[in-house]
């Protein structure tokens, strides 16, 4: 097809022909296009179908602002939906699709909503569907479900990558129109950092899309000279199709960069979109203002538009919307509409102006005091019906109708920390209000300042404050002609629908039922009938819908007040705000020293918070999880096994108040613990609930090395530094973070102490290094380290700590000089095997919900000093005899499967809740045992030790026989471990 | 007037000119039996059960702004009864049951929609919290599900199952969770309080309490004294604001939570989803938004607004959980003041000042108990004791150790 | 949100953990003071909307606990001080 409306000029390059396709048809345009611009200079206005009613619809607009061309646009994996077709910059190659509808965009079987739409006023559903009930999910809701939403989502990996930046600077202006440049030039001359963003592709703003001068240049050719200026100045930053999506705290801005979205694929390397978190001093809001229609009868039809659209795609595009034109205005914005196109040969057959007198326009049919009434053309428009000021009607054929009810600011990021715009009756538009964001200023059309010479004197102005300058540049000569407007909303005609929010499909109708039924106040209004919850957040349509309902209540615009903006500006893509951030590296890896060991060998590795660690190492001929984990724990406590416990945290604490420290940190005491010994410690929050708990060494005098489970090294560490800083200051205590800096490994079972001493320096024999005792030694002739001989699977057992670099090489080092011991390197699971069988505590028990008490512990907190939730810790609550206590639970069949998270109940209880004994905190498989046991809490365990009870668990339907033992399953005298 | 298909069709064909206003505008009288502070979904249905279910007459909401423009009106619409605890549970499970007949009820079409919400397993300790909590579930009556991760693939087949940090391994479904069209909830408890006589009072601003000798005798507003035989607080959010006004310092802290919704789009999802390896839960709307969110931003804060750092964070969530909305489109977010408690669980009490009672500290999940709140509410009003469903929700259970602590995080508000 | 650090100068406020309300830093003293001080002093909390002295954790950076003066209406940030000065400040010793 040829591109039957292109006319002269505008700012494409002719000399390059772009390929694209609409609903499968192919068409050309130019660099320079939207693919609206595009497809009007083809002669396609009918681009959408809107939500509810499915009418048929074109673009009203030229801009961000849009509410009906909305199409997928791409295929396959890079598919988006609700693309606005005036913002999709064309390229070669380009495939876009209407969406919406079925089986087609110009026959829409959906379309029947419209001929019933008496049946769908605002809120019916909210009165009927209720019967019988069962209707609602089974048919109603999966019916209205299908029929709604607007594009289709790929099921398929965004294949594109996205990032994110930070940028500081001291002005951050937003908006390249002539307010925003003339802000910009002003601090950029000034050798201020500078930033200016704009969403557009080529900054100049409406400068682009008029005929007015700047200077003695055009608008458009000063921009440009503007932009050249600005873009050799080393201290600006000019960022192109860049949107600033919302104002945060403190001079924080977000804005996205589309990097990519006009090319077929990003460059290779490239990023889709970029997310930039931009720290400014000040900002300056030059964001112009969005042109409002005018409703009336059928406003909706393809070749309605705004009449600044109409003159934007003439004179930016070099495009004719239609053959025949009118315009239809309040103000005498809409006449440069019709002069504008007049001078581009365009056919303007009729300038409605609803006011009764005005200026004429040479050539010009005018009819004053006028208003369009109704129009026609179901896939585009045909005529319009325009009742005259003597009360005849004349219908007149147009193909396009621009629209000019006045020009809104946008004031949108200015109330983004909920400043309420004010209304000011001079452009009948609301203008930002008190207590925006601090720092930002607003300049230009943002600020209600309409003129070109209005929009650079007060974008200068804004500079010259914000930054407190002395002086600005020259102002060019620009027009600075007054606002003539006479507000007129909404033309009051017949039985029709007039369109408000077009895309939500919300009439004048809705508005009245919603004043009819009460729900009159502007957040009701909203939400009873959707006005301005459309993609474009009624950026055209919502003050008509305030007037409105203004009108109905009698009461004034400011009385009835508007809505509030929130982010984002406009709609941003889920991927850039989430980066790179997705996959395998939504969070990072922490790697334990024995990592690459592991996975030479083959370990299944298991994410535990950000680390991954051994689960188990299969060797070969296993083919199940069990026969592994059986294997290593059997081997460890045959003879050896070796276990990465560097995730634990670690935290040297040291200087002579170091014991005190400990003492209200812990339940327990350490001030009494001798110096090279280590002591089992349990933490308490400042509720009396276990925190955490582990071993803790004296290491010299004034010098403790604290251990704390995985789970809690951040925040106990965290929770130190509070006690030391906010609540004993005067402490002297010092607190480190050596989780990283030391790889520690446990070393246990009967050949223990074997297999260290080919790696230890020192005597480490029972005497030398006796139960519980820690030291700093060496390893490997000289190799600093640490050694700790605790054991949390009740054999002999060691951890020793040596620098992190070194964690792989000492792994090495045991395996190969302890070979004649055969030992193993085990796992999580095998961990978490022997620690239940001797009913130590860990994740299951230690939950946030447990007292020292129900963990069998209770006699750990000391009252004869100060600890942190020592106190609290004796409520009544935490207190109760008969409260759950840990216990052992092994099967009375040893065939019998457990689960944890299973729940205990008396033999012949019902399962309710009454009955409800408590739960199975960790259940393992013991090779040793044979069987499957398990750790729980009990209400009154302790007394129950030796009965039979029932697990059950009613996910699975399994209900199981058991016997209540006691927690320490093995070796129970703990032989074993002093050995 | 009642609401139903018939009426809906009669009043298409005659031009919809018989529709009645939903609720009267009336003036504040001089005094009522019962003043509840809060024109939000759980003062409105605390106001209708009172007169409904409980026979109370002389009733008064006071709202400062519009009727459900509190958390009712910005919330993300989830109800479920899913808990652990044996102070919760029964309480969810109500209000799940209040949600399942109340249309019927309150003869408004609040688009209850039990599509089932699955709350995703990627550890087996999470596996086993999961048992553990399905397992309390089904003992108190409620309904659970373990579904294996084959079983959550055939739901959702496009999520990140082959590429994923944190490998989806099951997950705990609750069939009967869903979501309810939140702003209806709030228009058909008014509009059902207002046919039987209660007062819904907008733009009504409390501004002090009238106490004498320990009794409550009646507020100030912003439109004059209005006296009281009882006064019940439904605040959330502004809990600590309010009981000021009675010298109460409260076991609450506000924070901001921000929600989210994207463009419309087709069917994608169709029940409730919750990520369980970072702070992201999403459901469909019937509109065809995704509606989602993720944790609190932290901090305390009044401002109903939020910051960067939350809103990539949820964004990270999404993109993690499901790889192919990268180029979905984010249409808005806002904020929400919570009343975050300090075990993360309720308040619906009586106060040390007799005929003063309040009902807050909902943190985020106060949507979903609006039914059981507003019912054990109006019970506590009505008759001077805890309804069987809330009777752990006391404020002296932080001084007794009786804390219903789910998430197992201390008096850590920002933390629940 | 950006935090003027008294000691490393703006920082975003992403780097720190917040705890909450700057009179955790009174807490009794365990031998002294009984469960309804430690009540009081855990669990209320007065929650202005307003001027808020609150308790921050540069967790990625110095390890400080900051006082931090905001409001919680506008967020704005009045004064950054070091919660150990606060604390010596407020008497608190050993």
């Amino acid at each position: 097809m040829t591109q039957s409306h292109r006319i002269a000029g505008g700012q494409i390059d002719r000399t390059k022909t772009l390929r694209f396709s609409f609903d499968g048809l192919p068409y050309q345009g130019h660099p320079g296009d939207t693919l609206a611009s595009a497809l009007l200079a083809n002669g396609v206005r009918l681009m959408g179908r809107s939500f509810k009613y499915h009418r048929p619809r074109g673009p009203i607009s030229a801009g961000s602002e849009e509410p009906n061309a909305l199409v997928e646009l791409r295929t396959g994996a890079r598919q988006e939906p609700n693309t606005r077709a005036t913002v999709a910059e064309l390229f070669d190659g380009l495939e876009a699709k209407s969406q919406n509808r079925w089986p087609s965009l110009r026959f829409d079987a959906m379309g029947i909503n419209d001929r019933l739409s008496t049946f769908f006023a605002a809120g019916f559903y909210y009165k009927t569907f209720m019967w019988p009930k069962s209707f609602w999910e089974k048919l109603y809701e999966p019916i209205i479900r299908r029929a709604a939403g607007l594009g289709s989502v790929t099921r398929e990996e965004d294949p594109d990558a996205y990032d994110k930046g930070f940028l500081h600077c001291d002005l951050l202006v937003i908006g390249a129109g002539p307010a925003g440049l003339m802000a910009a030039l002003t601090a950029g001359r000034a050798g201020k950092r500078v930033i200016l963003a704009d969403e557009d592709f080529r900054m100049g703003g409406r400068l682009n899309a008029e005929t007015f001068t700047v200077g003695h240049a055009t608008g458009a050719d000063w921009a440009a000279a503007t932009v050249a200026e600005l873009a050799t100045l080393p201290n600006v930053r000019l960022m192109t199709r860049t949107t600033v999506i919302g104002a945060f705290d403190h001079g924080i801005y977000g804005a996205v960069e589309r990097v990519s979205d006009h090319l077929p694929t990003p460059a290779k390397g490239k990023p889709r979109q970029i997310l930039w978190r931009i720290y400014t001093h000040r900002a300056i809001l030059a964001g112009g203002a969005t042109e409002r229609p005018i409703a009336f009868e059928n406003n909706d039809r393809p070749g309605i538009m705004l009449s600044g659209a109409l003159r934007a795609y003439a004179n930016r595009w070099g495009v004719k919307v239609g053959e025949r034109v009118a315009v239809f205005t309040n103000n005498d914005d809409g006449l440069r509409t019709a002069k504008d196109l007049q001078a581009k040969g365009v056919d303007v057959v009729a300038v409605i102006d609803s006011r009764q007198a005005g200026e004429l326009l040479p050539g010009i049919r005018h009819l004053q005091g006028a208003e369009v009434i109704d129009t026609t053309g179901r896939l585009g428009l045909k005529s319009i019906t325009v009742r005259q000021a003597n009360g005849r009607s004349e219908i007149i054929a147009v193909d396009a109708l621009g629209l000019s009810g006045g020009w809104n600011p946008n004031v949108n990021i200015h109330s983004h920390h909920r400043s309420r715009p004010v209304y000011d009756a001079g452009i009948t538009a609301f203008v930002p209000g008190r207590d925006g964001p601090p720092g930002l200023l607003v300049a230009g059309a943002a600020a209600g300042q309409m003129s070109t010479h209005a929009a650079l004197k007060t974008g200068l102005d804004a500079a010259v404050a914000a930054l407190e300058l002395s002086i600005g540049p020259d102002l060019p000569e620009a027009e600075d002609a007054p606002i003539r407007i006479t507000p007129l909303w909404h033309v009051a005609h017949g039985k029709g629908r007039a369109w408000i929010d077009q895309q939500n499909d919300v009439t004048d109708k809705d508005v009245k039922l919603a004043k009819q039924e009460n729900f009159t106040s502007v957040e009701h209004l909203k939400r009873y009938t959707t006005l301005g919850m459309a993609t474009d957040q009624g950026k055209t349509g919502n003050v008509i819908g305030l007037a409105i309902m203004a009108e109905l209540t009698g009461r004034s615009i400011p009385e009835t007040g508007t809505t509030i903006y929130r982010p984002p500006y406009t709609p941003v893509a889920l991927g850039v705000l989430a980066g790179r951030s997705r996959g395998k590296e939504f969070r990072p890896y922490r790697l334990t020293p024995s990592h690459h060991w592991a996975r030479e060998q083959g370990a299944v590795f298991v994410e535990v918070g950000n680390w991954l660690r051994t689960q188990w190492i299969p060797k070969p001929g296993e083919t199940e999880w069990r026969q592994s984990v059986d294997r290593e724990v059997l081997a460890t406590r045959r003879s050896v096994g070796i276990c990465d416990v560097t995730t634990l945290g670690k935290i040297d604490i040291q200087g002579t108040d170091a014991g005190a420290f400990l003492d209200r940190i812990y339940a327990n005491t350490f001030s009494t613990l001798p110096v090279g010994k280590c002591r089992y410690g349990l933490m308490l929050r400042e509720d009396g609930i276990v925190f955490d708990d582990g071993t803790t060494a004296r290491m010299g005098e004034h010098e403790y090395v604290m251990t704390t489970t995985t789970a809690n090294a951040v925040t106990v560490f965290r929770h130190l530094e509070f006690c030391r800083q906010c609540l004993w200051p005067e402490m002297d205590v010092q607190l480190i973070s050596t989780t990283e800096a030391w790889a520690q490994f446990s070393v246990a079972g009967p050949n223990a102490r074997k297999l260290l001493e080919k790696v230890v320096d020192q005597d480490i024999s029972d005497a030398a290094f006796p139960y519980m005792a820690a030291g700093n030694i060496t390893v490997c002739g000289g190799l600093r380290a640490r050694l700790f001989r605790i054991s949390f699977s009740g054999e002999l057992a060691y951890e020793i700590a040596v620098p992190t670099r070194y964690g792989d090489a000492l792994l090495r080092e045991m395996l190969a000089r302890g070979a004649e011991y055969d030992p193993i390197v085990y796992g999580t699971e095998a961990l978490g095997v022997m620690r239940v069988e001797k009913g130590h505590v860990a994740g299951g028990e230690l939950n946030g919900q447990s007292t020292a008490l129900n963990m069998g512990l209770g006699r750990m907190v000391s009252k004869k000093k100060d600890s942190i939730g020592m106190v609290l810790s004796q409520r009544e609550g935490l207190t109760d005899e008969n409260g759950y206590r840990l216990v052992g639970v092994k099967p009375v069949d040893p065939n019998a499967k457990l689960t944890a998270g299973s729940h205990f109940l008396e033999k012949g209880a019902a399962p309710v809740a009454a009955n409800d004994g408590g739960w199975l905190t960790s259940k393992v498989y013991s090779p040793h045992l044979g069987h499957d046991i398990a750790l729980g809490y009990l209400k009154a365990g302790d007394k129950k030790i030796g009965q039979r009870m029932r697990i059950v668990n009613l996910l699975a339907g399994l209900d199981t026989e058991v016997e209540i033992i006691s927690p320490h399953m093995f070796d129970p005298e703990g032989e074993r471990l002093r050995g | 007037m009642r609401y139903s298909g018939f009426r809906v069709i009669a009043e298409a064909l005659t031009g919809h000119k018989g529709w009645k206003p939903v609720w009267r505008d009336p003036d504040p009288k001089p005094d009522y039996d019962y003043i509840i502070i809060g024109g939000g979904g759980h003062g409105l249905a605390t106001a209708y059960y009172l007169a409904k279910e409980f026979g109370q007459a002389r009733i008064a909401v006071l709202e400062k702004g519009y009727l459900g423009g509190g958390n009712v009106g910005r919330n993300t619409t989830i109800i479920r009864s899913n808990y652990l605890l044996d102070g919760n549970e029964p309480f969810y499970e109500f209000s799940l049951k209040l949600w399942e007949g109340l249309e019927q009820d309150f003869n408004y079409n609040a688009m209850v929609s039990q599509r089932g919400i699955i709350n995703l397993i990627h550890t087996d300790a999470q596996r086993d919290a999961a048992t553990r909590r399905g397992n309390a579930m089904i003992l108190h009556g409620a309904d659970a599900r373990l579904l294996s991760r084959d079983e959550v693939r055939q739901m959702y087949p496009w999520l990140n199952f082959d590429n994923a940090r944190f490998p989806i391994k099951g997950a705990l479904m609750q069939p009967r969770g869903g979501t309810v069209r939140h702003d209806a909830v709030a228009w058909g408890y008014a509009r059902g309080a207002d046919q039987r006589g209660v007062d819904l009072i907008q733009n009504c601003e409390v501004t002090g309490m009238r106490i004498e000798n320990g009794r409550i005798k009646g507020v100030e507003t912003t439109r004059g004294y209005i006296g009281a035989k009882k006064v019940g607080v439904a605040v959330a959010g502004s809990s600590s604001k309010v009981m000021a006004h009675a010298g109460m310092r409260l076991p609450i802290e506000s924070h901001v939570l921000q929600a989210f919704v994207s463009e419309g789009l087709k069917p994608l999802i169709d029940g409730v989803m919750t990520f369980g390896a970072g702070h992201f839960y999403v459901s469909q709307s019937d509109k065809g938004g995704l509606v989602f969110g993720g944790d609190i931003d932290g901090y305390n804060s009044y401002a109903q607004r939020g910051n960067l750092p939350v809103i990539e964070d949820v964004a990270e969530g999404g993109m993690a959980l499901m790889p192919a909305i990268g180029r979905v489109r984010l249409l808005r977010t806002w904020g929400g003041i919570m009343d975050m408690s300090m075990d993360g669980s309720p308040i619906i009490d009586k106060t040390h000042i007799e005929g003063l009672y309040f009902n807050g500290g909902w943190c985020y999940g106060g949507f979903k108990a609006t039914p059981a709140s507003g019912w054990c509410f109006a019970h506590l009003l009505a008759k001077d004791e805890s309804h069987i469903t809330a009777r752990a929700y006391r404020f002296d259970r932080f001084l007794k150790g009786l804390m219903i602590d789910e998430k197992g995080q201390g008096a850590t508000p920002n933390l629940h | 949100m950006i935090i003027h650090h008294p000691i490393l100068g703006p920082r975003d406020a992403q780097e720190f953990v917040y705890l909450g309300d700057a009179s955790l830093i009174d807490r009794p003293d365990g031998m002294t003071a009984g469960v309804e001080a430690f009540h009081d002093y855990l669990y209320q909390r007065t929650n202005p909307a307003g001027e808020h002295q609150e308790l921050w954790y540069h967790e990625q950076g110095d390890r400080s606990w900051l006082v931090v003066t905001r409001n919680t209406v506008t967020h704005e940030i009045t004064k950054v001080e070091l919660a150990r000065d606060v604390a010596r400040a407020r008497g608190r010793t050993k």
